[in-house]
Formats: structure tokens, C-alpha cells, sequence
């Protein structure tokens, strides 16, 4: 009995968020324990307020992840980068309000989605490769724009960008606010709407989604618009940080959304996935990097190295729990195969 | 006109096209491409010869992933095994400025090469014993990697003086050809014979295209994927002993950066698919040359060093789709209209004048 319950535990499909979910609590009460002054509103906070940018953008990434055929976005860093430049490029040489720059920007990172969409979906081309394409191509256009670092002075922006709602002894500033919103919409559409299911069901099995009478190639193809729309509202959350453009902003990142994906339980093959989850995994982050604050003789590359060994474990749990829960179902098929002979 | 059809329906006349177009252009558009020089201390010297001379390591970790590629998966963790590999030589070395190793040079380069083989070793272990997909088993030493390296170089620079390091990436004294082009060679020429005359190239072009028939068929498929990707740390650890030797020193942080991406790009542009299965070695090579070409003729042509990207992204967007099956068939399905029309034209005619 007790054999069935945890093989039934490890078949669920939430089991990878609740070993996040202990992970998470275990990395901070152990900060909390350690440093004097870790465990606080304000630094529990700091964690959304830090990393906002990062967690739009793994929001994103996950659903291009989730769609399967090898699905990824490796153009997510590029594309933040390419929207920094674009809002100080045009916050300095035009006199546009700096709302409507931000829906250029948005419209720019859609379009850079719709196409890895189109090449990916029409030419039937690898993800991987097409978004390392664009990739390249964002980070071109970004150095085309300015090769220089760009400052964005403009007072209504900064001015966003201080903006802030106080919560008990600390604050929540606007690009957290807009990335918690991002993750509720999100996991929202992913469970509740058709297309969140239609997802879910490309990336776990493209024959038989078809079969269904699903749109595989318009699910891909807004799935990317998605990514790209996310990686620019990253972008603005972003430059709200640096208050600059630059080359630079946002290298790597794409490496760190899939990590925080998959420590958040999101399967590269696609098809599994959870949207809180990936919020846990960008927090994990987080919590290594300022347990590495407060410690302060560490460097921040001991934060990669720490990362590197936390998706090592995830990933072999997954193939774990993966073959376990085949080997789970296997046996309930045999266990119900011979019933029905009896 | 037989053999021009031929030709073109081969897997490397692709990549040669490419090549030839930026070469046709380089002769036309930048003074003095095609002059080698020899210097006066004996050493070969032109553009030609730089190009292939920047590509060698480029040449060397393409050829692990053409491999690792072939069976189905990719190595993204190449650039980071790079700057591994060149931070435990430098370490080895030390950065005494009297130019006195702290170890023996040969111990040096065999640690390297063997810090390649260990990374192989566990990227193997993970995609081939616990059956991960590779691009994830890899994504976790990408990750790690560069932590590692700085932390044997304590996140400094470690500038080698010891002078035959400098061999490596440059020219070893009186040998007119850079060392760097040797080693390539010399890998080119080990990856041809393991693929001619051994039965290595068949088993991965199997594993790739379906490893559960290639194991009913009695391949050693755990085999032969730990093979691939331990061939692919070695690779990256020479490789990572030329980026090294460039610079005399130990750059954590930009030793070996994007090569993962440069490498992925080659042998894609050499015609191999990212889905496994067939491979060509000659490919691989000639998309290398050709992405060094584009990059040195950008340079030549003074585009900034960060703008380069682009231009890169644009060339690689467009060969993927011109390589992509759907191209080819609205290639056939618009040739084939042509030819309907010229002919429904003829018949057209010939029943009028019945």
C-alpha cells in the first residue's frame, strides 16, 4: 500500500514543483539560519524585486520549451538586449512618450517571435537552430543601433522605473508587480484555456495532437510570439534596472531561464511543465545569489557553479522519476490485463 | 552539365557555393586577399593563411560535434570544456614572469587534453547511462564550466611567459605553417581514417537514425554514444590549448565564448542535419572555413567587431532555409509548374495546328 502511494506520488505530474517548492525552503531557512538578517520581508521581496526581468523571460521560455520538436529560445538575452537599446535609442533621439516606445518595443519582440515561429513551423526548421539565428541577429541589431553604452534620462521613465508599492517593511517595485502578473496570466492560460491545453498537448505528442485536430503549426507559431512578446516585456523590466542599452545586457540570460525552467520542473522534451514552478526555479537563483551576498568572500561565479550541480540533480531526478513512473504505469497495465483475463 | 547536376544535388555543394560567393568577393572587393607572404623569419603570412589559421580550433571541436550531431544529440558544453581546458594548462604552467613552468610543458598539455576526455567522460555518462537528452546533460557542465575554470584561476588572468606555449597558437620556430593548422590537420586526418577504415562512422550514422534497431542489431550503442561525446571533450580540449596559447593566458570568463554556437553552426552549414544520422566530414570543415571567411572578410571590410552577428545571422538564416526539406519541395513543385506550362504551351500549339 505504502508502495503504491509513492509511486503514485512520484507519478504525479506536480511532483518535480514540490521537490523545487523544499529545495526553495531549505536554500533560504538555511541563509535564514546563517546569516543574521537574511530572513526579513524586505529580502524575501529583493528576490522579485532583483530578478523580475529574469522571471518574465523564463515565463516565456518555458512555454516555448513546453511546445516540444526540441523546442527552446535561445534569442530571449538578445532580444532584452535589443529592447534596452531600442528604448534609450529612441527615449534620446525622438520626443515619443516613453509609453509608446515601450509598445514598440513589445511589437519588436513579437515579431522577432513570429519569426522563429514562421521558420520554425513553415520550413520545419530545428528551434534550436533558427533561434540561434536570431540570436545573433538581435544582438547585431542591438550593436548596429550603438556599439556604446546608452543612458536613458528620460524623467518619466525613471520615474516608472522608482515606482514602488510598500509592503510591510519592504516594497515591491513595478517590474515585480508586472512579473507576478505575468506568472499568474500565464499559468491561468496554461491550465484553464484551450489553447494553454493545446500546448501541452503539441509538446507531448505532435501525432497525436494532429490527430486530435489540433493546429500544431499555429500553437507553435503563437507559442514563439509568446517567447519573443515575454523576452521584450523582460527587456523593459530590464532597462528599468540599468536605466541603459547596452551590447551586453542580458548575455547568458537564455542559459539562465532554461536552467530556472528545468530546476522549476519543466521537462526539455516538452509537454511537462509548471508555471509556479518556473517562478520557484528563477527564486532558487536568487537565493543562491544573495546567500553568496551575505556571505561576501564568495564570488558570484560560485553561484554558476552551484546552479550547474542543482540542474545536474533535477535533471537525474527526472530521469528517475520518468522511468519510474513507466515502470509504475507498466505494471498497473499488467496488473489490469490480468484482471480482466480473470 | 550532367556532372554540374550531380553536383549540385550533393551534400557539399552548399557550403562550397557559400564559400566560393564570400571568396569571389573577396577577391573583388579587398586588395591583396589571395597574397601569401613569407616573412622574414621564415613564417607564411596573408589573409588566406590567417583565415585558416584562426579556423584550426574551430576545424578541431567541429569535428567532435559533426559526431556527437550524427547521433542524435549536441554538445553545447564545448566553450566551457575550452576554457577549462586552457585554465589547467596555464595553472599547470604558472604565471611566473621568469618563464620557468611550475610543471613539465608535456605534463601540462596531457593534463589538458585529459580534463577534455574527463568532461567527455561525464557528458557520456550522463546522456548515455542515465539517458538524458543531450542538449540538457550538456547544458549542466555550459553551465558549471566556466565556475570551474575560475575557480583554478581564482578568477584571475593567468599570464603564461613560459615561451613554448606560445608555439601552440603560433609558429613553432622554423616551420613556416602555424602550429595550430598542423594540429587540425592532423585531427582531419585521424577522423578520416576512423571513418574509412573502421566500422566507427556506420554505428554512429545508426545510433543516429534509430538507436533501439541499431542495439536489436548488436551495437554497443552506450558504447558508442559515450565514444562520441568523450572524442568531443578531447576535441575541445586541443582545441582549448590553441585558444589558450593565442593569448599566453587563462581567460575564464571569454576563452573559447560562442564557440559551442560557431561549431553547432558548421556543421549544420556542412550539410549534416540536427537530427542525426548521416554526417559529412567534409562539410563540417569546409562550413568552418567558410564562417572564419565571413567573419575575416567582415573585418577586412571594417565592420565592428560587435555588428558582426548580424550579418553572421542573416547567412545562417538563410542557408537553414534553402537546406530545409519544405524549400526544396516548393523548389521541385515551382520547377515542375515551369515545366507543365512550357509543355501544356507546346501541346497547346500542336493542337491548334491540328
Amino acid at each position: 500500500m505504502s508502495k503504491k502511494n509513492s509511486g503514485g506520488l512520484l507519478a504525479s505530474p506536480h511532483f518535480p514543483f514540490y521537490v523545487t517548492a523544499v529545495l526553495f525552503i531549505i536554500l533560504f531557512g538555511a541563509g535564514s539560519v546563517i546569516f543574521d538578517g537574511f530572513f526579513s520581508a524586505m529580502n524575501f521581496l529583493n528576490l522579485f524585486n532583483d530578478n523580475a526581468p529574469l522571471i518574465i523571460v523564463t515565463v516565456g521560455i518555458t512555454f516555448a520549451i513546453l511546445s516540444g520538436f526540441g523546442g527552446i529560445d535561445l534569442s530571449v538575452g538578445a532580444v532584452v538586449a535589443l529592447t534596452c537599446m531600442t528604448l534609450a535609442v529612441l527615449m534620446r533621439d525622438t520626443q515619443i512618450s516613453p509609453f509608446i516606445c515601450m509598445a514598440i518595443v513589445l511589437v519588436i519582440g513579437t515579431a522577432v517571435g513570429a519569426l522563429n515561429g514562421f521558420l520554425i513551423t513553415f520550413f520545419r526548421l530545428q528551434p534550436f537552430i533558427v533561434t540561434l539565428g536570431t540570436m545573433f541577429l538581435c544582438r547585431g541589431l542591438t550593436a548596429i543601433l550603438s556599439r556604446d553604452s546608452v543612458p536613458i534620462d528620460n524623467e518619466l521613465y525613471g520615474q516608472l522605473a522608482f515606482m514602488s508599492v510598500p509592503i510591510g517593511e519592504g516594497f515591491l517595485s513595478l517590474s515585480a508587480i508586472v512579473a507576478l502578473i505575468v506568472v499568474v496570466v500565464a499559468t491561468i492560460v496554461l491550465r484553464y484555456t484551450s489553447f494553454g491545453r493545446g500546448v501541452y498537448a503539441v509538446g507531448g505528442n505532435e501525432q497525436s495532437a494532429r490527430l486530435m485536430g489540433l493546429k500544431v503549426n499555429a500553437i507553435r507559431l503563437k507559442v514563439y510570439m509568446i517567447s519573443g512578446f515575454c523576452a521584450s516585456l523582460g527587456g523593459i523590466a530590464y532597462s528599468m534596472s540599468m536605466l541603459s542599452g547596452y551590447t551586453q545586457h542580458g548575455l547568458g540570460m537564455e542559459m539562465d531561464a532554461i536552467a530556472s525552467s528545468v530546476i522549476g520542473g519543466t521537462q526539455l522534451m516538452g509537454g511537462v511543465g509548471f508555471i509556479p514552478g518556473t517562478l520557484l526555479g528563477v527564486m532558487i537563483q536568487g537565493s543562491i545569489l544573495e546567500i553568496i551576498s551575505f556571505q561576501g568572500t564568495l564570488s558570484a561565479w560560485w553561484t554558476k557553479i552551484v546552479v550547474g550541480i542543482l540542474l545536474c540533480l533535477f535533471i537525474v531526478m527526472q530521469a528517475v522519476v520518468t522511468a519510474r513512473k513507466n515502470r509504475f504505469m507498466s505494471l498497473t497495465a499488467e496488473g489490469s490485463a490480468k484482471k480482466e483475463k480473470k | 552539365m550532367d556532372m554540374l547536376k550531380r553536383f549540385s544535388r550533393s551534400s557539399l555543394a552548399l557550403p562550397l557555393a557559400a564559400l566560393a560567393i564570400l571568396l569571389l568577393f573577396n577577391a573583388i572587393f579587398v586588395d591583396d586577399f589571395f597574397k601569401i607572404q613569407m616573412m622574414d623569419n621564415g613564417n607564411l603570412y596573408g589573409r588566406p593563411i590567417d583565415i585558416l589559421h584562426r579556423c584550426s580550433s574551430l576545424i578541431i571541436i567541429a569535428l567532435g560535434m559533426t559526431f556527437v550531431i550524427a547521433t542524435g544529440g549536441v554538445d553545447i558544453s564545448v566553450g566551457a570544456v575550452i576554457a577549462i581546458s586552457s585554465a589547467t594548462c596555464c595553472v599547470m604552467l604558472g604565471g611566473d614572469i621568469s618563464g620557468i613552468p611550475h610543471h613539465p610543458f608535456a605534463l601540462a598539455i596531457l593534463c589538458s587534453l585529459g580534463v577534455g576526455i574527463l568532461a567527455g567522460l561525464w557528458n557520456g555518462l550522463l546522456v548515455a547511462k542515465f539517458k538524458i537528452q543531450a542538449m540538457v546533460a550538456t547544458l549542466i557542465l555550459m553551465t558549471a564550466g566556466r565556475g570551474i575554470a575560475q575557480l583554478m584561476t581564482d578568477g584571475q588572468i593567468i599570464t603564461v611567459y613560459y615561451k613554448p606555449f606560445a608555439w601552440i597558437g603560433d609558429n613553432i620556430p622554423g616551420v613556416m605553417v602555424p602550429t595550430a593548422m598542423i594540429i587540425a590537420l592532423a585531427m582531419i586526418l585521424l577522423v578520416v581514417l576512423l571513418d574509412r577504415k573502421t566500422s566507427i562512422g556506420l554505428m554512429i550514422q545508426a545510433v543516429g537514425i534509430n538507436p533501439v534497431a541499431s542495439r536489436y542489431a548488436g551495437i554497443k550503442v552506450t558504447a558508442v554514444l559515450f565514444a562520441v561525446y568523450v572524442f568531443s571533450g578531447f576535441c575541445a580540449g586541443t582545441s582549448g590549448l590553441i585558444e589558450g596559447s593565442l593569448i599566453r593566458a587563462a581567460d575564464a570568463n571569454n576563452a573559447g565564448l560562442n564557440m559551442e554556437m560557431d561549431a553547432i553552426l558548421s556543421v549544420t552549414l556542412g550539410g549534416t542535419l540536427m537530427i542525426g544520422g548521416r554526417y559529412f566530414i567534409g562539410g563540417t570543415i569546409i562550413g568552418a572555413i567558410t564562417i572564419q571567411t565571413l567573419t575575416t572578410t567582415m573585418y577586412a571590410l571594417g565592420v565592428p567587431s560587435d555588428c558582426l552577428p548580424a550579418v553572421k545571422a542573416v547567412v545562417i538564416l538563410l542557408i537553414i532555409v534553402f537546406q530545409s526539406e519544405k524549400f526544396k519541395q516548393m523548389f521541385r513543385e515551382y520547377r515542375m509548374r515551369k515545366d507543365q506550362l512550357k509543355s501544356g504551351g507546346k501541346g497547346g500549339k500542336e493542337a491548334a495546328n491540328v
